[in-house]
């Protein structure tokens, strides 16, 4: 009996601990989002990359992108409760927080070779001078977005097809006369986002950042391209709930444009792979030029940054896995299969897994569209002070819409904002 | 043949109880006994305390001391090591108004926003609760028909989550919403119910009652049922119409359980957030921004997370609950008093 007592208690103790003799392999996190399939491809990356490295296992925790990424992050990585890694687009929020992947790589050069110094740069903290940490997975262009279906039944022609230079206000009014003839909810929307805001504000001749170094948010072009925002509202031309009934928070108006309730929508290229997937045939949508105006035809640049934290327990491991997603064979299947526009200066010829031609036509179209973005553009997405700027701006914007602020209001109340943002830093 | 019932004895039941109750005493008494005879029998009262009081301090009176802390200190950075003192800045900044009346004056005016929304929503929100939770009560104490079943279907919104309730709600009042689809389909137009902000701010007050009223519903029918039928029957017979039964004994005997109503009602009211923030995120604009969601935005939300500035707005609403807090004690003494 006594022996039998033992055997039981002897196995129950090896079955406990047979799982953690079985953990050899290290585990690390990313946190990620998806504006198409994104999530898919990387997984199947890593799966490739676990298979050849059985040593390390990556668990890929996909959040949403208003609440996962722009809110919830930075709270968690300033406790010390964040990922190993995370694709980021607020990489300003994270500064002092990322792991320095250069004494960690397998190579620094290639890192230095591949990514536009300036990109590397934007993660910086101020006395920063040759960090590494993280790389651009994605770069990203704003736009608009039409569906050509809407302007064949209307027998009207589209503008830029006539012609190179279109401004935000014949763009306008040739939506609305497209959505009136065709009996189609909206003429035209954008996305909830002070991002997306900026290149058509810069486009009629904003400029936010002087010669001095201060910021300056009420310009003429400022205020001309809320005006033409505020009519659209006014006109009821747009969806409201994109912006005024969307609360504090990011909101896209893809899901109008997708179901064929929207004659043109301001957003930008990442949301080619998903249009391929998600309107299929069911109408041509193409990207059309950004609009001209004085300031010029500039959108924004953008994109996603892979990065790594300094508070992962497995900087070696983490410094491998980054080495391979950062790798030409890894970076050029993600671009491939995602349809993003690259960020690595040495893909070569990309052959984009599509066999939708909207799709390949709208990549033609943003990637025309990188050299005409300006100055301001580039300063506001990666000088460092885009987290004091786009939020008040849409949410002032927004204030003015439903009417409790008005536009002169909502000017001196934003550059209020934007000065206290800076200081509190 | 009769059958005989087969009789299962209880000891097969109390049997291992009281094994297990006998093991656990003497465990209690191996642990307790040494303690006792250490602390005395009036200190065991403290060491009974001790589990709950731990709790408390670990998750109330230490965030409220690390609150009181990051109200007078600045910066981004999250551990109070990191946070520089920077005095009363930011509750200066929270108070730099021209005029309090108009929150465009102030340099925080968003939070003088979400402290009038969050005004007019506890007044409103408080008296039509109170008021349509003691109409159901009066309602469901008479003997109606399938009572039973009415008083589960008033209490079963309590039982939702709030996030449920509101996401439930947006769905069927959003602009391409159900109760939009139904009005075009009788052939009207469409209503902004969640981008208008009057609608917005009725459809917040509605969801909210809706969602709570269940509850208060129940604390006042066991108000009423413990009011003794013979008051009512002797009034009847001195004449007294239903009326004047209600305002002379009802209204009076029920007056404890409605202020303990009112006072729950009002402090939750002040604390509204989770179900308006997933109904309308604030808006449309801050319409429906309240106070919590302001502390909440400014310190975790926004970019720039003013840890100071949402824990020194934390304070003030501190401030303004605990003021509503001892006023409920002194009405309900004086009401005791009477």
């Amino acid at each position: 009996m006594k022996k039998a007592l033992f055997f039981v208690v002897v196995m129950g103790l090896l079955i406990s601990i047979m799982p953690a003799l079985a953990q050899d392999a290290v585990e690390l996190r990313i946190t990620w989002y998806s504006d198409g399939n994104e999530g898919e491809v990387l997984r199947g990356l890593l799966d490739e990359f676990e298979a050849a490295n059985p040593d390390i296992k990556v668990v890929v925790d996909e959040v949403d992108y208003a609440n996962g990424i722009q809110q919830l992050l930075p709270v968690q990585v300033e406790a010390g409760e964040g990922p190993d890694m995370a694709r980021v687009t607020n990489f300003d929020a994270f500064k002092g927080k990322y792991l320095d992947l250069r004494p960690l790589v397998a190579d620094a050069a290639y890192w230095d070779a591949s990514f536009p110094a300036a990109a590397l740069a934007a993660l910086y903290n101020a006395d920063d001078t040759d960090q590494i940490y993280g790389f651009p997975n994605q770069f990203t262009v704003t736009g608009p977005f039409i569906n050509r279906t809407l302007f064949e039944q209307a027998g009207i022609e589209v503008p830029s097809d006539m012609n190179d230079a279109v401004t935000w206000e014949e763009w306008t009014a040739v939506a609305q006369q497209v959505a009136e003839a065709t009996e189609t909810p909206y003429a035209i929307a954008m996305d909830r986002s002070g991002h997306r805001f900026a290149g058509p504000a810069f486009s009629e001749g904003a400029t936010f950042f002087n010669e001095d170094g201060t910021i300056t948010m009420d310009t003429p072009g400022f205020r001309l391209m809320a005006e033409i925002f505020m009519g659209w509202h006014a006109d009821s031309i747009t969806p409201a709930d994109v912006w005024i009934g969307a609360g504090g928070t990011y909101n896209a108006a893809a899901p109008y444009f997708i179901n064929g309730q929207l004659v043109m929508y301001m957003s930008g290229s990442w949301q080619i792979a998903a249009f391929a997937r998600d309107i299929g045939d069911a109408f041509d949508w193409e990207a059309v030029p950004n609009p001209t105006g004085p300031g010029g035809s500039t959108g924004m640049p953008g994109g996603t940054y892979m990065v790594a934290f300094g508070d992962t327990e497995h900087p070696a491991e983490v410094a491998r896995v980054m080495d391979y997603l950062a790798s030409v064979d890894a970076l050029k299947a993600f671009t491939e299969k995602t349809l993003f526009l690259p960020a690595h200066l040495g893909l070569g010829e990309l052959t984009y897994e599509t066999d939708n031609a909207a799709a390949a036509a709208a990549l033609n179209v943003f990637v025309s569209e990188v050299p005409k973005l300006s100055d301001q553009a580039y300063e506001l997405q990666f000088g460092g002070q885009a987290f004091a700027i786009n939020n008040p701006v849409r949410d002032r914007l927004t204030q003015v819409l439903t009417g409790e602020l008005t536009l002169d209001e909502a000017m001196a109340q934003l550059q209020q904002d934007v000065d206290d943002a800076l200081a509190a830093q | 043949m009769v059958k005989q019932k087969k009789i299962i004895s209880a000891d097969i039941f109390t049997t291992p109880l009281r094994v297990l109750y006998d093991a656990m005493v003497s465990v209690m008494d191996f642990v307790m006994h040494p303690i006792q005879n250490r602390v005395g029998v009036r200190g065991m009262a403290y060491i009974f305390v001790l589990p709950n009081l731990l709790i408390f301090g670990i998750f109330i009176l230490f965030p409220m001391i690390l609150n009181f802390y990051y109200a007078f200190t600045g910066g981004p950075r999250l551990f109070p090591q990191d946070r520089p003192f920077v005095g009363m800045d930011n509750l200066n900044r929270l108070f730099t108004c021209q005029d309090f009346l108009v929150p465009n004056s102030c340099r925080e005016d968003l939070f003088w926003r979400a402290a009038t929304n969050t005004i007019t929503f506890v007044i409103l929100q408080v008296a039509l609760l109170v008021l349509v939770s003691l109409m159901t009560a009066l309602i469901l104490n008479r003997n109606i028909r399938a009572r039973g079943f009415f008083r589960s279907v008033f209490f079963y919104p309590v039982l939702l989550s709030p996030v449920v309730v509101a996401l439930i709600w947006k769905w069927i009042l959003q602009q391409d919403g159900v109760l939009n689809a139904l009005i075009v389909s009788l052939g009207g137009e469409k209503l902004p119910f969640l981008i208008n902000a009057d609608w917005a701010r009725f459809w917040v007050i509605i969801i909210s009652v809706w969602a709570q009223m269940g509850f208060y519903t129940l604390i006042l029918l066991a108000g009423l049922q413990s009011i003794p039928g013979e008051l009512y029957e002797a009034a009847s017979m001195d004449g007294a119409g239903s009326v004047q039964a209600f305002r002379a004994i009802t209204i009076p005997l029920l007056m404890p359980t409605m202020l303990v109503v009112l006072v729950l009602s009002l402090i939750r009211a002040v604390q509204a957030f989770d179900q308006v923030f997933a109904f309308t995120g604030g808006g449309p604009g801050t319409a429906t921004t309240y106070m919590v969601q302001y502390i909440y935005t400014t310190g975790f939300a926004n970019q720039t997370r003013e840890f100071g500035l949402a824990a020194a707005a934390s304070l003030v609403m501190a401030s303004v609950l605990l003021l509503l807090t001892v006023g409920q004690l002194r009405l309900g003494r004086t009401s005791n008093l009477a």
